[in-house]
């Protein structure tokens, strides 16, 4: 919505179509990429909250005169974000220099171009397309090559192990997240990610939300398959294998310092925000209130999204505190030989669901 | 079945291979080294003495006149007895046969006491230092063990009588 | 899993690595993930304990000792003045035993949490090892009241012990354990029916009951094997013999076995095992003097002893060798997690690199015993 808004407003100022394209989509990306530097500093600072508190300890605290990081540690992030600028920048000696300056932006690249297309709210898209499920899935992959250039650039076995290990898992767990999103295009019969939303409005019942979750079983069962997809797609424990701390250092991060892995780590929690975005736009009604009827309207929308997003994000930080690693063969089996018949088997049953009830 | 007759059995099986002594100890036999092998394979598998666990592997040195010695602790698991074997070796030239393949511990204690005392384990399939870097010179146990000065260039410093360290 | 041999590449693990328990270098031959055979190479923390030893006097070599295997401190005190009391034949008073009992089982309690936690940190889950190392220092602030030191005590002295136990120790040793035991219960629920640390440990690098005998290999390794030996009871020393507890082994019942899911399986139970007997020594406690006993000079007459106590890692021996002087002869330190480390090779052929570390995890091997 955002850049069609701008380029008809510029074309009422003049007849200049391809520098109005450009500036538009420059203009709009500015608050994109805002977006996303505010869900890293955020999400970090929750997330070592969160664990803190999980583990019985109580995360950054500022006490006492002086520098410190801020009331309950809220100035922490800033502080990281400070130090990792002023680091040295490490390139090493035997690497691949070229592939490996390129390596974090290619990532970068694949989680800013899926954020073009979450529905915020009604009115707050970058981009409207009507082919959105589909091209945010497409996007996401560009993010597995800059992982693989990183680990073979890296020079270092432990950093190709990881790489190769993300490879395998990243492009194996798209197809279940592929085939589970096909649930809700199936019913709604559409691609447009905020014509999605409005098939999600209503009740069923009278009291519950019409939400595709809560439609039939099968668009259940669908939601966990994609939501447990999405932590496998975002390298996240259980899935973590990639960057398994005790196995293999850091895996294909193990060469990073300073900024570059500042561009990493903004990546990994964008690609979240990415994931959920779709998990809640798909299934959980988007920005739709779950009072059918009530505060449904403006910038209520925005609240109700961001409040959906944060749930399932905090899961998945929860996920990640529980429940030790999956070793990379198990990885390969959950995918292969669970969860593709589970998704097919569904897609399956929700077509004979619409085939008989409508 | 007590030391005596534990003795006995070897006596019994490989005669002259026992050596009678003052000072061993309650549960200590000496032996003499030529047939070692024979004789470890010998108690472990007879079915009366059976030792099937060796506890531990220690490397003497008795003095700077003295000898090497090598002393081996078995353990029976089935019967629950115990034998301390010692078998003295040749300063100059200390060898002994390996008891690896007859217990699989005997690898790496038999490393350490060679890394330690300088003592052969013929037949060891890789008798190499397990506790000292592998380019080290000397025998560290041994009662006149000098140390060495510089290890790549990197200072060893000695203790001296009265003042302790360097 | 067989054996593959393709193109073999060769992996370095350590010596600095998050897991690998200390400074221990692994070279890891490697077919893909896939391990053909491993060479460790140990020495980076050799401390020439046993050269020292024949430069110190007899009660100096004690905090030595502490300093092998540094997680159970007491344990490795225990072992070198039953092996020194049986050499001198000294008898020591009931109040001695039972201090050093109480004090044997802490540390056992506070190894085994820091084993098991620091596994479940190995296979990936974090939350417990926090849980567990928050309960072990409620052990080692007990230490801190007695003795002054958390960590490496010099706490058990030929004759005698350093510290009399504190006026309500007794009380607050209660205290502890009646908070701890429902903690069990949490620490199962977290982890050890999880199915995702089940499947990573269970069938995993099994070790067969005469391979393990063989390797030497003892205490709660052996005991996963399905081997019943424990020194408190088959070799029973000071007055174990008093204190009513099982030994468990391992069932299998998850997977195969000795596989890693049964050594950390014997290890949680030893925990409860260990409260037992807590609980019936702090009842019994006599009173007396616990420094009535130390000898004014040890000199202990010509001979030489192995005597061997049940550290938390399994069999911890001591040989000493006395030549009459108040300085000994030899003192050889028979470690239980050297034993345990040698087994690895063969034990991890034909696993994936995740289960090496996961061997490596459930042997529990503390590299200053190992290195000495």
């Amino acid at each position: 919505m955002t850049v069609d808004t701008l380029i008809n407003w510029f074309a009422t100022m003049g007849d200049f179509p391809i520098l109005a394209f450009i500036l538009a989509v420059v203009i709009s990306g500015i608050p994109l990429f805002l977006v996303m530097a505010l869900n890293a500093m955020i999400a970090v600072y929750v997330e070592r909250k969160v664990s803190a508190f999980m583990m019985d300890r109580v995360g950054p605290m500022g006490q006492g005169p002086g520098l410190h990081a801020g009331k309950w540690g809220l100035l922490q992030t800033a502080a990281d974000a400070i130090k990792l600028l002023v680091k040295e920048d490490t390139v090493p000696e035997s690497s691949d220099k070229f592939l490996f300056k390129m390596a974090p932006y290619i990532i970068f690249i694949g989680a800013f171009l899926g954020l073009a297309a979450v529905p915020f709210s009604s009115s707050l898209q970058v981009a409207d397309f009507n082919v959105g499920v589909f091209y945010i899935i497409a996007v996401g992959s560009i993010g597995i090559i800059g992982i693989v250039m990183a680990g073979w650039a890296s020079n270092n076995k432990w950093s190709l192990y990881g790489a190769m290990r993300s490879a395998a898992q990243i492009i194996s767990y798209e197809i279940p997240a592929g085939l589970s999103i096909i649930v809700p295009i199936m019913m709604a019969g559409t691609l447009n990610l905020q014509e999605l939303i409005i098939f999600q409005s209503g009740t069923i019942w009278g009291i519950l939300p019409n939400w595709i979750i809560f439609n039939n079983p099968f668009s259940f069962i669908a939601f966990f398959t994609f939501f447990i997809s999405a932590v496998a797609e975002t390298n996240r424990t259980p899935f973590d294998i990639p960057e398994a701390e005790s196995e293999l250092v850091a895996g294909w991060m193990t060469e990073y310092s300073g900024f570059r892995w500042a561009v990493f780590f903004l990546s990994e929690y964008a690609n979240m925000l990415v994931v959920s975005g779709l998990a809640v736009a798909g299934f959980l009604g988007g920005w739709q209130s779950p009072i059918p009827g009530l505060f449904n309207t403006g910038l209520w929308g925005l609240f109700w999204f961001m409040g959906k997003l944060g749930f399932l994000i905090f899961v998945m930080m929860w996920f990640r505190w529980t429940f030790p690693r999956l070793r990379v063969d198990q990885l390969m089996h959950v995918c292969w030989k669970v969860l593709i018949p589970i998704t097919m088997f569904n897609i399956f049953g929700v077509g004979i669901w619409k085939l008989i009830f409508g | 079945m007590n030391t005596a007759e534990i003795k006995a059995a070897i006596m019994d099986q490989f005669p002259g291979s026992v050596l009678e002594s003052e000072d061993l100890g309650e549960s200590q036999v000496e032996l003499k080294a030529d047939q070692w092998f024979e004789i470890a394979t010998f108690i472990k598998e007879n079915p009366n003495l059976s030792f099937d666990q060796l506890e531990c592997i220690t490397g003497i040195d008795l003095g700077e006149e003295a000898s090497l010695q090598t002393r081996y602790n078995f353990h029976s698991m089935e019967h629950r007895h115990k034998i301390e074997i010692l078998i003295s070796h040749d300063r100059k030239e200390p060898k002994v046969a390996s008891i690896e393949k007859i217990w699989r511990i005997g690898d790496w204690f038999e490393r350490e006491t060679y890394d330690m005392f300088g003592i052969v384990y013929e037949g060891h399939s890789d008798l190499r230092r397990i506790l000292c870097p592998d380019d080290w010179e000397g025998w560290p146990l041994r009662k006149d063990y000098e140390g060495q000065e510089l290890y790549h260039g990197i200072v060893i410093p000695k203790m001296k009588e009265e003042d302790g360290w360097e | 899993m067989g054996v593959v041999k393709g193109d073999q590449m060769i992996l370095n693990i350590g010596p600095q690595h998050p897991s690998t328990h200390g400074v221990l270098r692994l070279e890891v031959m490697t077919d893909g993930e896939i391990v053909s055979q491993i060479r460790p190479h140990l020495g980076y923390l050799h401390r020439c304990f046993e050269k020292h030893s024949e430069n110190v006097t007899y009660e100096q070599v004690i905090p030595f000792t502490d300093r092998c295997d540094y997680l159970a401190s007491m344990n490795s005190n225990f072992g070198y003045v039953v092996a020194m009391e049986e050499l001198m034949e000294i008898k020591i008073p009931e109040r001695v035993e039972y201090i050093r009992v109480i004090m044997g089982e802490l540390n056992r309690i506070a190894s085994h949490l820091l084993a098991l936690g620091v596994y479940g940190l190995d296979i990936g889950a974090f939350t417990p090892f926090l849980y567990m190392l928050r309960d072990r220092e409620r052990i080692l602030d007990m230490f801190e009241y007695t003795c002054g030191a958390r960590l490496l005590y010099n706490y058990m002295w030929v004759g005698g012990v350093s510290h009399d136990l504190p006026k309500d120790f007794e009380t607050i040793c209660t205290d502890f354990l009646d908070y701890f035991e429902p903690q069990i219960k949490e620490y199962n629920n977290l982890l050890s029916f999880n199915k995702i640390f089940v499947e990573r440990t269970a069938d995993v690098g099994v070790i067969p009951a005469d391979v393990a005998v063989s390797y030497g290999v003892s205490g709660p390794n052996l005991r996963a094997s399905g081997v019943k030996w424990d020194v408190r009871k088959d070799e029973p020393y000071s007055i174990y013999e008093k204190f009513d507890f099982d030994v468990p082994t391992g069932t299998g019942e998850f997977g195969t076995l000795g596989d890693c899911y049964d050594r950390y399986w014997v290890r949680m139970l030893e925990i409860e095992e260990s409260v037992k007997i807590l609980r019936q020594a702090l009842k019994e406690v006599p009173s007396g003097d616990v420094h009535q006993a130390l000898p004014k000079k040890i000199r202990p007459p010509k001979g030489s002893v192995y005597r061997r106590t049940e550290s938390p890692r399994g069999d911890l021996g001591y040989y000493i060798i006395s030549d009459g002087t108040p300085v000994p002869s030899r003192v050889k330190m028979r470690s239980p997690a050297f034993t345990a480390l040698s087994c690895l090779d063969e034990v991890s052929r034909g696993w994936m690199i995740s289960d090496v570390i996961a061997i490596l995890g459930s042997l529990d091997i503390v590299l200053g015993e190992i290195d000495r």
